[in-house]
């Protein structure tokens, strides 16, 4: 009881994290030191930190556009993270990529993607050399519900299911693929229909709760190690905001949001940690912790130096006596 | 962003419009004028488009006119060709021209060829619509400019307006063109820009550039958003005493190659700006043209004011465009040569 406990703590620290870093972050891009494309994860932090909690640390990890969540779930530091939203040189890709490009090899975590689908079949390439190797390590490659129509899904799938690889492929299905419900672009409602196609296992379930996150994503990634070959995870989740900070969000409606909002992965882990006896003060700690935290990569993110143009011209092509990988370059 | 001297052409009286509310109207007008035509892409119906371009389409056309798509841009262009070939017109968004890659099969591998394999009897009468550019800090999945890459497959054309007045006319023209048109908007003119614009239809040939200011040392070539830097840099040299003629490209492919010439046999020098990578480009191309039609009427080495040949960047985006003050000392060093 006294490990469930403090297991649920450190899972509800992690989520109040993302969850913190995050409305920070839309203050930022209120405030205009934040530009571009800026899509949030609140509303679906239980998956991030659920799943990267049944993960080694050189497992590798591939998300969308939607990243910071599983960036920081990883071990991504809040420094870091908060410099690169900036466009700042001690940014985790020196302020070249901002919000959508996330890359931090030394925290298995092998990027976020712009481009819808293309990167499942990146994943299966990194499952690959994972087999190839007898690293022993796992691919678990996030995407929308709105990426399974896409061809780049369907070959990285196939690969996946071909090839038996040690993959986990988790379906974040947030109900929209930027304004328009899966209903309306996918002639079946139930994702993992799919994982027949491919010869793969699958499941399907609520995401809300980060412990049952946990538990059914951990069975994947047990039969992904073993041998066992990939398995496509559906996770019905919802997203409180908008696709992007510039999305109003007028294809649903607040009563829609706010029934979902019950829901909340961190007000569901409250609840459960105080029927576990958790009190008050001892969660309030924890988010003190936090909220120092996220103030301190905010001050670091406004006060670092931008970034470089030399860096820049440097990044294009790879020196001739370049070692591969870079694991732990900033 | 400066006005385009131009503006003042127009009838006092008209309504100002934006690059968006005159695509809008384009569309309506050409889904209104003929029952062929059908809008397809990501979001464009009930949402009205990412940058909402396609607003309040769906409920005038209906659903079966309007349609929103799955995400999968392979499938929305491979689809839109069927119907081109089979007597349909279709109006194909893809979200940023950033997505376009995979797509980029169907187009050059189908689309661009259906006409030749077919032995010149299946044009596809199609047209696909995609936001370029930088100037919304969007970093290298959201800001890129591939005009080269369509221009370089024979058999497409090439179609990227500066202005709202120019998009609806040029963008009717494309919806009428029998084969497929790239139609590339600038997204940071979106909503920058506005100016007068008939609410009612006209077109405006493709393949034809414009003057947009006459001048007598120096030519500049744009098209896009990059239109508004050169024009605040020939401004800025007309400060110093150079005379700077601007030219709007309008249509990319089939460029208007007499109007190129005409104006850099007048001036002797040329400068053409745009936002993709230097290393081929679409000024290399024109560059060459120039040498291959002008040569012995040039007075100075061509220059050319580009992004770089890097990935576009996110957070040196200002620096990475090619805006005025990069374009202004390439004038007066050209113009001074």
């Amino acid at each position: 009881m006294a490990a469930q406990k403090d297991t649920l703590l450190a899972r509800y620290k992690d989520m109040f994290r993302i969850r913190r870093f995050e409305e920070e972050a839309a203050r930022g891009y209120a405030k205009g030191k934040i530009g571009g494309f800026l899509h949030l994860y609140i509303g679906q932090e239980s998956i991030a930190v659920g799943a990267s909690a049944t993960l080694k640390p050189d497992d590798y990890v591939f998300q969308t556009y939607r990243d910071h969540g599983t960036a920081i779930a990883r071990g991504t530091s809040t420094r870091a993270a908060m410099a690169e939203l900036y466009g700042k040189d001690p940014g985790i890709s020196r302020g070249l990529g901002g919000s959508m490009h996330f890359f931090d090899p030394a925290n298995g975590f092998y990027g976020g993607y712009g481009i819808i689908g293309g990167h499942v079949a990146l994943a299966a390439g990194a499952a690959f050399k994972s087999k190839y190797k007898k690293e022993g390590t796992v691919s678990m490659c996030f995407f929308g519900e709105g990426a399974t129509n896409i061809g780049g899904f369907h070959e990285g799938a196939s690969l996946a299911g071909l090839w038996k690889l040690p993959m986990v492929l988790v379906c974040e299905n947030n109900t929209y693929a930027m304004g328009t419900p899966f209903s309306r672009t996918s002639p079946v409602e139930d994702i993992t229909k799919k994982a027949a196609g491919y010869g793969m296992a699958s499941d399907r379930f609520d995401g809300h709760d980060v412990q049952e996150v946990e538990a059914r994503i951990g069975a994947a990634v047990e039969l992904a190690r073993s041998g066992g070959g990939p398995t496509l995870i559906e996770i019905l989740t919802y997203r409180f905001r908008g696709h992007s900070m510039s999305d109003p969000g007028k294809y649903r409606t607040s009563q829609e949001v706010e029934e979902r909002k019950k829901r909340d992965p961190l007000k569901v882990t409250k609840t459960q940690l105080e029927s576990l006896g958790c009190s008050e003060d001892e969660i309030l700690a924890l988010e003190n912790q936090v909220e120092e935290e996220i103030a301190d990569a905010v001050q670091f993110a406004e006060e670092a130096p931008p970034a470089r143009h030399d860096v820049m011209e440097r990044s294009v092509y790879a020196p001739s006596n370049y070692v591969y990988p870079p694991v732990g370059q900033p | 962003m400066v006005p385009a001297p131009w503006i003042l052409t127009c009838v006092k009286t008209m309504p100002k419009k934006n690059l968006v509310t005159a695509l809008n109207e384009g569309l309506r007008s050409e889904l209104a004028e003929n029952p062929d035509v059908v809008v397809l892409g990501e979001d464009v119906g009930r949402v009205g488009g990412v940058f909402r371009v396609t607003a309040g389409l769906q409920e005038e056309f209906g659903s079966d006119r309007v349609i929103d798509t799955p995400l999968a841009e392979g499938g929305i262009i491979g689809a839109a060709i069927g119907m081109a070939m089979y007597g349909l017109r279709p109006i194909a968004e893809i979200q940023f021209s950033d997505f376009i890659f995979p797509a980029f099969d169907q187009i050059v591998s189908e689309a661009a060829k259906y006409r030749y394999r077919s032995g010149g009897e299946f044009p596809i009468p199609m047209v696909i619509r995609a936001p370029v550019g930088g100037g919304i800090r969007g970093g290298h999945y959201h800001s890129q400019s591939p005009e080269a890459l369509f221009i370089h497959t024979p058999g497409l054309k090439v179609v990227c307006p500066s202005n709202p007045y120019d998009a609806k006319g040029l963008l009717k023209s494309a919806v009428k063109d029998n084969d497929t048109v790239m139609f590339f908007e600038p997204k940071r003119v979106y909503r920058a820009v506005k100016m007068e614009v008939p609410d009612g239809p006209y077109e405006i040939p493709l393949s034809q550039a414009k003057v947009v200011r006459p001048g007598e040392d120096v030519t500049v070539i744009a098209w896009g958003a990059m239109l508004f830097e050169a024009l605040a840099a020939a401004e800025s040299a007309q400060q110093q005493g150079v005379s700077t003629e601007v030219l709007d490209l309008r249509t990319l492919w089939p460029v208007d190659v007499e109007s190129i010439m005409q104006s850099v046999r007048k001036t002797g020098r040329v400068v053409v700006v745009h936002e993709a990578p230097k290393t081929c480009g679409f000024g290399a191309e024109l560059l060459t043209l120039v040498s291959e039609h002008a040569f012995l009427h040039l007075q100075a080495p061509p220059k050319r004011v580009t992004g770089w040949d890097t990935p576009f960047p996110y957070r040196l985006e200002q620096e990475y465009l090619p805006l005025q003050h990069r374009i202004l000392p390439a004038l007066l060093e050209t113009a001074a040569y």
